[in-house]
């Protein structure tokens, strides 16, 4: 029995990543939505190279599944803790609210990093968005329809049915179709949700090809999406009839970009996301920078940022787009 | 009249007229459902589940249960999309090597437990189940292999089509199938896994090393389990240490059980068990296609393995003319 429960405690364990420690000089801890998840990787490069240069301690932890409840023991055992700052990418816009007021009543400061707590802002100090995600519909429209000449039927294949973050750009999606003219000819015949599973992704994927012959375009908001996407296009040997775009990762998509299979696709930098978060923290932290709607500073290699309204940041204003010129010079 | 009747009468019947019935239910609502591509779209869905099926096949028989085989699956992964990635100038068919090694190493510690400690199959792999998944994240450091250090021939196998359009990953699923045939009906090993796992007080009476046979079918488990491993990576392009895995003993176990395999042990056929796995298949392609929202999905997926399981029953005691008695 003893057995069993010792094996039992030594599986349970999760690993933890990326740990790194410069000079004591502040600590910061960024909770990921899962562990495992390349997306955040890059996010944490980010991170870890502004620590090398401002001296932070930097630490990366997750919960092994992005469920909504599972980051508030990460949360509170960086209360005990004590660490000065903690960012995460929140997996529940409201069911953080409580574990982020301690940590916040704890002397913390507390930002969101990749995702924010829409409708609940005031139990975080700041937040930071690679873009506007208000741009990233409209963005992701025009870039499908340059793909199709403007016209013809595209599909929409996403993560889950509940991905906050790729509802409000679907929604900004049907939005900017039904109300441009330039996309009038441009006509969304399904919306399908792949649940971020390659296998999922992939069934969803064949059954719109099958349902509608006339489709033009698949926009995939969701980097496994556009990658399973991607690849029934590869399989099928149709790339010439079926453009895939989407946001996807250069590294998952180096691949059907150098064959052909896709063209081009959009995402930002997770990395800057890292760099911004960690200049923010430290210049909050020693007085530096007043965390204050309008209040401006620099940051090596990203400009001037700006505290937009509902203490919001932004690395950069329009998306990236990927593309067979472009694409070896990114290595996230 | 009389060979009709019996092969009416046999088990994987059930299964099959349930596929039949299903495919042409589904075939009305969407004729596309019933051509020779969405033929192609189930079967590159099942050939991973098929391999570790035929794993699960064995070990339910003898009367034991692996859930760990998803993360031995992920585990044989990563070991081999690590190898691929640090050391690029190994030859990419080594990968086979090394993946099935892997999983039978992980799939022999099983039986081990199970047979050195005594310990039930369903504790030991549940133990290792969370054992290898978090070992997956301690070797890989949580970070995933990319689809640019998959060798591009190991993704071939599950693009490009050797023979009549048919990918090899699907040559190779079946040719697993028809080596578990062979060996359950045909070797001596095999028919002892049945005895033991129809009578495991009676099987080493006569003779049937009963410890060894345990540690051979974990051990085959294991090894089918790394295969599939070594085919996710050729069939996803990636291993991911979450998701790689993730979840795919369930839907083994419910391919195995609906192809007729009893989890008392000593029953069980590898014709029901690819009926099984094809079932489930359908069930996959035909939910996207017939515009079934993600949350219904699951739902009505389980309900299919319910009904089949049900049907299965019914046709087990009285063949399949007894299912016109089936309540509706």
């Amino acid at each position: 029995m003893k057995t069993t429960l010792a094996i039992l405690a030594a599986g349970l364990m999760l690993g933890t990543a990326g740990a790194t420690y410069a000079q004591d000089a502040f600590s910061i801890v960024y909770i990921g939505k899962n562990t495992g998840n390349p997306y955040f990787d890059s996010i944490t490069g980010g991170f870890v190279d502004a620590c090398v240069e401002i001296g932070c301690q930097f630490e990366f932890v997750a919960p092994a599944t992005a469920e909504a409840t599972s980051q508030i023991p990460f949360i509170e055992a960086q209360i005990q803790r004590g660490v000065d700052v903690i960012a995460i990418a929140p997996n529940s816009p409201d069911a953080l609210n409580q574990v982020l007021d301690s940590a916040k009543a704890a002397g913390i400061l507390v930002m969101t990093v990749n995702g924010d707590l829409v409708g609940n802002e005031e139990h975080r100090d700041a937040s930071i968005l690679p873009v506007d995600f208000t741009k990233t519909g409209p963005n992701q429209v025009e870039l499908a329809g340059s793909l199709i000449g403007y016209e013809g039927e595209i599909a929409i294949l996403s993560a889950t049915t509940e991905a906050p973050d790729q509802n409000t750009w679907i929604a900004a999606m049907n939005d900017t179709l039904a109300n441009d003219p330039k996309y009038a000819n441009m006509k969304l015949v399904a919306t399908v949700y792949g649940d971020d599973q390659p296998e999922k992704s992939t069934a969803e994927m064949e059954a719109l090809l099958a349902n509608y012959p006339n489709l033009k375009a698949v926009i995939a908001p969701t980097t496994v999406g556009i990658a399973a996407a991607a690849q029934v296009v590869q399989s099928r040997g149709i790339a010439d009839q079926v453009a895939v775009t989407g946001l996807g990762l250069p590294s998952e998509m180096r691949d059907f970009i150098k064959d052909g299979t896709v063209e081009a696709f959009q995402l930002w930098s997770p990395y800057n996301e890292g760099v911004l978060a960690a200049y923010f923290a430290k210049g909050v932290l020693d007085g530096s920078i007043k965390n204050e709607v309008g209040e401006t500073f620099e940051v090596p290699n990203l400009g001037t940022i700006t505290i937009d309204p509902n203490n919001m940041m932004n690395t950069q204003a329009e998306l990236t787009t990927f593309n067979a010129e472009n694409i070896d010079d990114f290595d996230f | 009249m009389s060979a009709l009747r019996s092969l009416l009468l046999r088990r994987e019947a059930g299964i099959l007229v349930m596929i039949m019935l299903f495919c042409l239910a589904v075939g009305l609502y969407k004729p596309q459902f019933l051509t020779g591509n969405n033929l192609r779209v189930i079967l590159l869905l099942t050939p991973l589940i098929m391999i570790a099926a035929m794993g699960q096949m064995l070990v339910l028989v003898a009367r034991h249960v692996d859930l760990s085989m998803g993360s031995i699956l992920g585990l044989s992964a990563m070991v081999t999309g690590m190898m691929f990635r640090d050391m690029p100038q190994i030859p990419w068919m080594l990968g086979f090597a090394v993946a099935i090694g892997t999983g039978a190493l992980l799939g022999l510690i099983n039986g081990a437990l199970v047979t050195l400690f005594r310990l039930p199959a369903i504790i030991v792999t549940l133990g290792t189940l969370n054992l290898y998944r978090g070992l997956t994240f301690i070797i890989s450091n949580a970070r995933q292999v990319d689809r640019q250090y998959i060798p591009t021939e190991l993704k071939a196998m599950s693009q490009t089509s050797p023979i009549f359009g048919v990918p090899s990953i699907i040559f190779i699923a079946f040719g697993v199938a028809i080596l578990a045939y062979y060996f359950t009906m045909h070797t001596r090993v095999g028919r002892q896994v049945f005895a033991l796992g129809s009578n495991p007080v009676a099987a080493p009476l006569r003779g049937i090393k009963a410890n060894q046979v345990t540690l051979l079918v974990f051990t085959i488990s294991g090894a089918l389990a790394g295969l599939a491993g070594i085919l996710y990576a050729s069939r996803w392009g990636f291993v991911n240490p979450s998701n790689t895995g993730a979840g795919f003993e369930f839907q083994v176990i419910a391919a195995v059980v609906i192809g007729g395999v009893s989890i008392n042990g000593g029953v069980g056929s590898v014709p029901g068990v690819v009926l099984g796995v094809l079932l489930l298949g359908c069930v996959s392609a035909a939910l996207p296609l017939l515009g079934i929202p993600g949350a219904a999905q699951n739902a009505i997926y389980g309900t299919v393995i319910l009904i089949a399981l049900l049907i299965d029953r019914t046709v087990r005691q009285q063949g399949v003319l007894g299912l016109r008695r089936l309540p509706a």
